[in-house]
């Protein structure tokens, strides 16, 4: 270790130092890069192989990204949207110019010449007149990649940045129909598996009938509450499952909170509390503006596509390929279920549809191992239901927070304290000891898988995410409840607990404006010393017409808000219609995510998390009774539909001596706060509970007239 | 009992070529043509009628294969696959990949299966229209707009 610097490496590479990790260049098969990130929809794969080509200086197209392998390639972790393209991509960097140098070292050596005197162009190694010494593939068979990175007799410099746009490489194959994703994939042999799951959560199998006469059914696992049934054909699988649905009895069940009350439940359980800033905020005298909570309710991932994994056990090694965000943990997690070496168990990423944090993916690898373990040699692939995708994927929690702030003599905010409630939202494989995977869960017969974690405050916090404002306060109060109960499972969903923290502590920020008298622009900026978050503010309003007049029925609010108050900053101007329902005509949001890797998939995923924000904003809500989950499939789960959709405007502040910071999940605390401003600027009242609904504006309007 | 014997034997004609297959009659259009014919163009995404990712053209209307069991089909199956080859894309899907319209992509393939219709009917659709005969389709990716201003740059392009 001595002789190489790992200061200033990025974690990954602290992990994975050894460049022939990262990457094999070799005469005919050329650069072939492998990240321990994987793609999601985000086009992490294409930013990663934009990166790497800078650095390497060759066309984007001579380098081949391939997918992740819990077996060869990094292990980086689970990707997490916004955190991957700082972490992978510095390590990819890095890695890229350290074998950069080596190869500029063998041709100095081939050339006999200085390294200083060895230029790079285009994927070439030239001397100093042009002419050519040779190609990273000439020179393959001179360099030894396997060797760590921080080498201090190398000179490693990055190369300054550009931010062309490439065109996603994955693309092509979606756009054009051909085989891409998991639930595309196909073995000879491969047979198909339905699992059954409880009737409610906390219920327990009592007796099944017999389905295996039935029409391809090739076996039924049963083993505690985990039912299952594998087939020939998919088909099969399905109604083989929908009789062991119709036959099978189950007894008992947890009693679920009362939906309509879910502040009130959150606030009367065990929780593990954290004080995550003590100022000692005071409100005691006549100033105290404002005293509020504001909620969500659990809301679904709902990917389009629902779980899918296949394994196989072949020879005591189980193979799995999943769409999982966190390959490494998953595998690992199988292994230690099923008793299992860790390496026994390897898992090859495949794309899925857009997860959106911690849904089915992991719990369906886990399905299908399971069952593959029933049928040695054979691939088994497993499918989850719409309605199971719905109601057994783990939600982002439920949340409620309040907010008590005191202006000062000046008209601004002296004061504020803040203190929310939520299950945690990280359950990943691994999270607890046992049964952190839903089939284990089942399999060991408990009522409730362990409560969910969260972050520590040094990663962003997940109850706390967000939770302290970012604005100048003098002093600030700030206490996170992480709730241990847990009938409906949670865990993370893009932006973790940012997005109720923002929605309340920016709805706040409008009442208190309000009751100062002031302008809700300039009552933010006169509380923001931070010149790039004035900037996204102000680009954002001047884009908009801040300020405007607007005709009857329309209003237009405003938010802000840096994600994990040290990512990206987002600031959100709304305009909405209010009359019968809130229709969100327009967004303009205006975004600072440092330097700009790849243009295009910034505004892609701003905008895409735009809407998805929208979609929970005004539409989203599990619904359950005193027993089960009730919105199983789109038309009890709705979400926004191509005629609600806003048109959205997304300006980028690029900043490109300033490090990289992840976009997607930016605005999901933003715009439902920019939405929630822009329905009480239109009808003069203040909804403080998601989803924006009829129902809720109702509420809030009768809930008004109560107090006056 | 095996799978075969609950079987029966269609031929499906998808894009224009004719593939018999043998399988129970209540299978779903969509398994047929992911699993027997080796089309994986559509996606399941509900089989319930309600997202569109399993949308074909039956008989030139986008109709949903997942609900849909193979002993009705009478008529003539198109896919996104069938759309167009690489060498020559439809004017959708250059203009998908141009405008990068997608994200995970899941949907993708439903999407263009409809909005082929409405070109195909409608050459030179507004904006509203677009989004009309997209409203069937469900994406959880926020990719929306792209999609309606691929639609209407395939129409500008002479789709
Ligand atoms: S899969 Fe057919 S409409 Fe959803
Ligand atoms: S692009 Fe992911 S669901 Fe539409």
């Amino acid at each position: 270790m001595s002789d190489r610097t790992t200061t200033g490496l990025p974690d990954s590479l602290v992990s994975n130092p050894r460049v022939s990790t990262w990457l094999t260049v070799t005469e005919h098969r050329g650069i072939e890069l492998r990240v321990g990130k994987v793609e999601l929809g985000q086009g992490i794969v294409t930013a990663l192989t934009q990166l790497a080509a800078h650095e390497l200086d060759v066309p984007p197209d001579a380098i081949r990204p391939t997918a992740t392998n819990t077996a060869a390639s990094p292990d980086e972790g689970l990707t997490a949207g916004s955190l991957s393209v700082m972490t992978s991509g510095s390590a990819v960097r890095r890695v890229c110019a350290e074998a950069r140098e080596l190869f500029r070292r063998a041709a100095a050596h081939r050339a006999g010449l200085d390294v200083d005197d060895v230029a790079l162009v285009s994927g070439l190694f030239v001397r100093a007149d042009g002419s050519r010494i040779g190609s990273y593939a000439d020179l393959a068979a001179a360099v030894d990649l396997d060797v760590e990175v921080g080498d201090p007799t190398l000179r490693v410099e990055l190369t300054p940045s550009s931010s062309k746009d490439l065109h996603r490489l994955d693309l092509p194959d979606k756009v054009m129909g051909r085989p891409r994703f998991i639930h595309d994939l196909e073995f000879a042999g491969m047979l198909h598996g339905r699992v059954v799951r409880p009737p409610r959560p906390g219920a327990h199998l009592v007796d099944i009938p017999d389905v295996t006469t039935l029409p391809g059914v090739h076996t039924v696992v049963r083993e505690g509450d985990f039912l299952a049934v594998v087939a020939a054909r998919e088909g099969q699988a399905v109604r083989a499952a929908e009789a062991l649905v119709a036959g099978a009895t189950w007894t008992g069940g947890l009693q679920l909170p009362d939906a309509d009350d879910i502040g009130s439940w959150l606030r009367s359980v065990d929780a593990e509390t954290t004080a995550l800033r003590a100022d000692g905020a005071r409100h005691d005298g006549a100033r105290t503006t404002l005293r509020a909570s504001y909620s969500r309710p659990f809301v679904a991932h709902g990917s389009i596509g629902p779980g899918c994994a296949i394994a196989v056990l072949d020879e005591g090694r189980l193979n799995v390929w999943s769409h999982s965000q966190a390959v490494f943990l998953v595998g690992r997690g199988i292994a230690s279920a099923l008793g299992l070496a860790p390496d026994a168990v390897v898992v090859q990423h495949v794309e899925g549809a857009g997860s959106y944090g911690h849904n089915s993916s992991d719990d369906v690898a886990m399905d299908a191992a399971l069952l593959a373990t029933h049928l040695p040699g054979r691939h088994v692939r497993v499918l989850w239901s719409r309605a199971d995708e719905l109601g057994w994927e783990p939600f982002g929690p439920a949340m409620t927070g309040e907010v008590t702030a005191t202006l000062g003599a000046d008209g601004l905010v002296s004061d504020l304290s803040y203190e929310v409630w939520g299950n945690g939202h990280v359950a990943r494989p691994g999270y607890a000891p046992q049964h952190s995977l839903l089939a284990d869960a089942h399999r060991g017969g408990v009522d409730t898988m362990p409560p969910a974690t969260d972050p520590p405050p040094e990663r962003g916090a997940g109850t706390g995410r967000n939770a302290e404002p970012y604005y100048d306060i003098a002093r600030v109060d700030v206490v996170a409840h992480r709730v241990l109960a847990m009938p409906l499972r949670t865990s993370s969903l893009r932006s973790l607990g940012a997005n109720l923290n923002a929605f309340a502590l920016e709805s706040a920020m409008d009442e208190l404006a309000a009751a100062a008298g002031r302008d809700p622009l300039e009552f933010r900026l006169a509380h923001l010393s931070d010149p790039r978050a004035r900037d996204v503010l102000t680009t954002a309003a001047d884009a908009a017409g801040w300020g405007g007049p607007l005709p009857e029925d329309r209003g237009r609010g405003l938010a802000f808000s840096r994600y994990k108050n040290r990512n990206s900053y987002c600031a959100v101007v709304a305009d909405v219609e209010a009359a019968d329902a809130v229709r969100v005509t327009r967004l303009t949001i205006a975004v600072d995510v440092g330097r700009v890797v790849n243009l295009d998939g910034v505004r892609n995923q701003i905008e895409g998390g735009a809407l998805q924000a929208t979609s929970w904003a005004l539409l989203e809500r599990v619904a359950f009774d005193r027993q089960r989950v009730l919105s199983t499939d789109w038309d009890s789960y709705p979400i926004l539909r191509f005629s609600q959709v806003p048109h959205v405007e997304v300006h980028v502040l690029d900043r490109p001596d300033q490090p990289s910071l992840g976009a997607g999940e930016a605005t999901m605390g933003p715009v439902p706060a920019a939405i929630a401003n822009a329905v009480a600027d239109a009808l003069g009242v203040r909804v403080r509970t998601l989803p924006l609904t009829s129902d809720a504006i109702v509420a809030a309007i009768e809930a008004e007239i109560e107090a006056d | 009992m095996t799978a075969s014997e609950a079987s029966s034997r269609f031929d499906v004609r998808v894009n224009g070529r004719a593939v018999p297959v043998s399988v129970p009659s209540e299978t779903s259009l969509l398994e047929v043509l992911r699993n027997d014919v080796g089309d994986k163009s559509p996606k399941f995404g509900c089989g319930l009628g309600q997202c569109g990712a399993c949308m074909v053209w039956l008989d030139g209307h986008p109709t949903p294969s997942c609900d849909l069991p193979i002993e009705y089909v009478t008529g003539e199956v198109r896919t996104a696959s069938g759309l167009g080859t690489p060498d020559g894309p439809h004017p959708l899907q250059a203009a998908f990949l141009e405008l990068q319209a997608g994200q995970c992509g899941y949907c993708v393939s439903g999407v263009l299966v409809s909005a082929a219709a409405l070109l195909r009917d409608n050459p030179c659709p507004t904006r509203d229209e677009v989004t009309a005969a997209l409203e069937r389709h469900l994406c959880r990716c926020g990719t929306h707009q792209r999609f309606v201003d691929a639609v209407l740059a395939a129409a500008g392009a002479g789709a």
